[in-house]
This record gives structure tokens, sequence and C-alpha cells, in this order.
């Protein structure tokens, strides 16, 4: 076995509703180093949420393991934050409760209130919402919430930061101005990143791999590609850049001509 | 409620203006924000505090203007049917006068059941609030129990559906026969009239918690303490009020007619006993003391659930 930092190893996932068997997940395996930032792409459909879960140990892989840091992961824990594809913050606490609840709940035992207090306000500065710290969730934009849900899951000090779509549900702008955040978190506190998508640009642009699923039922990893562009990394400039073109280019030809999206037959 | 969500609308769009200056302020990063920001406050002040006073005074008589000519129309209505002299019913100016004593002296007291009607009102809320409080505690309990165990849910769900069904004053001769004396006899009347809204309300809300919720609290590995506590309460709240305030209004509805079987002291027997005594008149201003005690307890409960979930439960 090679000493990766996280490792998914032979991962299959199937759903049994009465005598139907759907096989989700066919042998999937996957190797991310530590600070690496990978991307899964996909068509809908096609496991790659449900690939996350299992990494998350909210789903059960029906064989196979995943190991972090040398150990198993099949439960859930903050050592593997999720940034939900729709926010998830909790209504009835403010964006501070919020992030604080994680942050109570992971170091109760390590920090002391006041330090704990002065890492929940860090972790919004980070994400440039510590000016709305005492407003509600639904006092705040889509684009505000995700950042919150992002600086939840940053300040549990999660060994691999686990994004599900976590910009899918935006408008173009306040996408690309999360995406650049994002970058320079990534940048800055170098977080080993798993992040869904099926926006091409957005993968290319933040992710060292791209990892392309093929679609369902028995979704495997088609293809990995490398993306070998330098940090850090600018949308204007990269719009004309070859390597840029060329992975982009790689992407579509993976999702729109070898794996064209077929509705199921099913 | 018009007048809520019209004193709402400066509030969110405030707030909208605020989203957009710190997006500004954030792409870039220096010079205008600022500017942005002064022109947001000085354009949420003006809807605020800015309206001059005859506008909103006016605003509030638009509100208000529409019930005082309903309650004047009824008045004169219900003075022209009730005024030629061998009316069953007695008109308005003829309740005043009869029961002017009634009207004037709430806080009387006097012999046995004779006192004013506050003091009947205030035993007839005492019954309410210990029924209606083990009815909370017992119903809420109950309906976290069937909103989280499947198995509880369908051990109970069928038995409390079929009981739900039974009329208030039908346990009454079975309360009597247990508790052989009147008063704990309302009290539980009061308990199994307003728990099954509780009870069904409560487990609604905890099965319609969002799987997200639920993904939040494996990730934080918050304990079973913690998962009631902290995500389990809060977001079945709206549900669980929703249930608290039907059962309020049919704890209200169940104590006076239990009331006026067992006597004593409360509003319901002085309503039955101003029956048997023949004084329409009272029996009028009886009424409008239930029904604007009832109203106070509904909004009085609803008051509590928005200040509980901080707004999320719709009042």
């Amino acid at each position: 076995m090679t000493k990766s930092y996280l490792s998914l190893e032979l991962i299959d996932k199937s759903f049994e509703r009465g005598s139907v068997r759907t096989e989700v997940l066919k042998q999937v395996s996957l190797s991310v180093d530590r600070g690496e930032f990978i991307s899964i792409i996909g068509h809908s459909g096609c496991g790659k949420s449900t690939l996350l879960n299992i990494v998350a140990g909210l789903t059960q892989a029906t064989t196979g393991v995943v190991l972090l840091d040398g150990r198993v992961a099949d439960e859930p824990g903050p050592d593997r934050a999720v940034v939900f594809q729709n926010h998830s913050l909790l209504p009835w606490l403010t964006v501070y409760e919020n992030v604080r609840l994680g942050v109570d709940k992971v170091f109760s035992a390590i920090k002391s209130k006041a330090e704990r207090h002065d890492w929940t306000m860090r972790n919004l500065e980070l994400v440039q919402m510590a000016h709305a710290a005492e407003k509600r969730p639904s006092e705040i934009s889509g684009g505000m919430k995700q950042r919150v849900g992002i600086a939840r899951a940053l300040a549990m000090e999660p060994k691999v930061l686990l994004l599900d779509e976590p910009f899918g549900a935006l408008d173009a702008l306040t996408r690309a101005h999360l995406q650049d955040q994002v970058m320079q978190i990534h940048a800055e506190l170098s977080n080993t990143v798993l992040m869904i998508t099926h926006d091409v640009d957005e993968a290319v642009l933040l992710s060292d791999r791209i990892v392309m699923m093929t679609n369902g039922p028995s979704a495997r990893i088609g293809e990995i590609l490398d993306v070998p562009l330098s940090r850090p990394r600018h949308r204007i400039e990269l719009a004309g850049d070859r390597t840029y073109l060329r992975c982009r280019e790689a992407v579509l030809k993976f999702l729109y001509e070898r794996h064209r999206f077929v509705e199921a037959a099913e | 409620m018009l007048a809520g969500l019209a004193r709402q609308h400066p509030l969110s769009n405030s707030k909208e203006n605020g989203m957009t200056v710190t997006n500004l302020k954030l792409k870039g990063q220096s010079a205008p924000a600022p500017a942005a920001r002064v022109i947001a406050f000085t354009r949420s002040a003006n809807v605020s505090s800015g309206q001059p006073l005859t506008a909103r005074l006016v605003a509030a008589a638009t509100n208000i203007m529409p019930l005082l000519v309903t309650l004047a129309l009824i008045l004169v209505a219900w003075q022209v049917a009730c005024s030629a002299p061998d009316s069953s019913l007695p008109s308005p100016t003829r309740v005043i006068e009869e029961s002017w004593e009634l009207i004037a002296h709430p806080f009387y007291v006097g012999q046995g059941v004779d006192q004013g009607l506050f003091w009947h009102v205030a035993a007839s809320l005492q019954r309410v609030a210990l029924g209606y409080a083990l009815a909370a505690v017992v119903g809420i309990a109950l309906g976290a129990l069937v909103g989280q165990s499947a198995l509880a849910m369908r051990g109970l769900d069928p038995i409390f559906q079929v009981l739900r069904t039974v009329p208030p004053l039908a346990w009454l001769p079975l309360s009597l026969a247990a508790f052989q004396d009147g008063n704990p006899s309302a009290i539980f009347v009061i308990f199994i009239t307003a728990i099954w809204p509780i009870i069904i309300n409560t487990a609604v809300g905890i099965r319609n918690i969002p799987q997200d919720y639920q993904n939040v609290a494996k990730v934080l590995r918050l304990n079973t303490l913690e998962y009631f506590a902290k995500i389990m309460l809060p977001a079945a709240a709206p549900y669980i009020f929703t249930g608290l305030r039907i059962g309020i209004g049919l704890s209200w509805l169940a104590i006076v007619a239990a009331e006026m079987l067992i006597g004593g002291v409360g509003i319901g027997f002085f309503i039955w006993d101003a029956w048997n005594s023949s004084l329409i008149s009272d029996i009028i201003v009886a009424l409008l003391y239930v029904g604007i005690v009832g109203f106070l307890l509904d909004r009085l409960i609803a008051l509590v659930g928005r200040v509980v979930t901080r707004g999320t439960a719709t009042a």
C-alpha cells in the first residue's frame, strides 16, 4: 500500500431495496496526498455525493475502506469536516454560535473558553464573515451562508475538508468570488481538500487533480487528470492559458464525448 | 398580522443593503466600502425613524378602524334586535344596566361561589395551568419518543389516534370515578384534552428534522443528550409550539364545560349558575371574559414560541 494521507481502497457501494440491488460505486480507489486539492466530477447520479458521504463516514461502504492518516475512517467525525451543498447552518443559532458549536465540541478539552472564542472569530475572519457574527442564517445571503459553512468546517481543523458541491446553489459572480476565497484559504492553510463539483471550470481552476467518474450505475473512476498549473492561480490570466484550456478540454471530452449523460433506463 | 408584516419590510430592505455593501467591500477591499455603507445607513434611517408622526397615526388608524366599525355595527344590530320589551335576550344597554355590579367589581370577594369575575377566571386559569403544564411536559416527552423511534411509533401512534377523538367531557365521569373529587378531575380533563395535539405535533416536528442537521450532528459527534438539546428540540420547536397553541385553545374550551359539571368557583360554573338564576346579562359578561382570556392565552403561547424559537415559529 502507498503511504498516502487519505486513501480510498476498493470502495464498493450498493443499495438494496427489497430484492432490487443497485450498484452505485464499483472498485473506487484513490490516493490523496497531504495538502492536495482534489475535485471529483461527474454527471448527476454518478454517485459522487455517495462517495463523499462514504469518506465523511455518513454512509457506509458495502466493501472497501477509507484510510485517513493511517487509520480506518468509518464513522463521521470532525477530522473530516463537511461543507454541505445547502450550507446546513442551524437556523436558530447565530453565525457565531454555528461555528462555535463545532469549536466547543472539538476543542473543549484543549482550549480555554477565551481561546475558543478567539478561534471562532479567527475562522470567521478567514472567510470575511466576522462582521455578521451576531446575525442569524436567515438574515444573510446564500454566498455568506456558504462561507459560514466553510468557516464552521475549517474551525474544526479537519485533516480533510470535504466540499459537497459547495457553490452549486450560488449565482456565477458569488461563486467566482467564493472560489477565489477557497483558493486563498487553501494557499494559506494548505488543507487537504476533496471537492464534489459538476462545474468544469471550477474543477480546473481549483484542483491539483481532477477525478472523473463514469456514469452510474456501477460508477467508477474513469480517469484522473493532473492540472499542472502553478499557484497562485488567477481566473483572468488563466482564461487564455494553454494548459488551462487543455485541461478544460480533457474534462469536457470525458464528460460529453466518452461518458455522455444518458437518462438511466431503469 | 398585517401591521407586523408591513413593519418588517423596511427592516429586511436595509438588510439587503447591508448585504450588497459587504460584497462590495470584499471585492474592492479598500475605498468604495465606506461610501456605500453611509448610503445604506441613511436609507434605513429614513425608513424607520424619519417617518412623520401623522403618517404613523394614520397607519395605526387604518389598522384599527375596521375593527371599531365592525364592533359598532354589531352593537347597533344587537341593540335593535333585542330592544323589544318582550325580547328573550337582553340588549347591550340592558346588559350594562343589569350586570353593572358584576362589571364594576371584578375583584369582589364574597361567600362561597359569590365572587368577582376575576376570581372565577383565576380559578379556571389555575386548573388550566396545572393540567396544561402536565400535558406539555408529558406530551413533548411522548412526542419525542414517538418521533424518534419507529418502534414506539408503531406501538403508540394507533392508540393516540383513537384516544384523541374522545371528546374531553367524555373523560369527566371516568376521572370523577378515579379521583373522587371535582378539582383533580377537571385538571385531568384539561390534561387529556391538551396532550394530543402536543404529542402529535412534537412527533411530526422531530420526524421532519432535516437530514442535514442530523449529518451536522454526526460530523460534530454530538452525544444523545447534546443532540436532544442542541438539535432536536430547537429544530422541532416551531412544531412543538404549534401543538402547544392548539393545546391551550382546547384546554380553555374544555375547562368551561368541565366546570359547569363539577361546580365550585370557576368561570364555567359561574355561567351555569347564572343560567340557573336566569341572569342572562351576567352570562353575556362572562362570555366576554372567556373570549378575551382565551385570546390572551393563545397570544401568550405564540409570544413564548416566538421568543424561544427566536422567530422561526410562525405566529
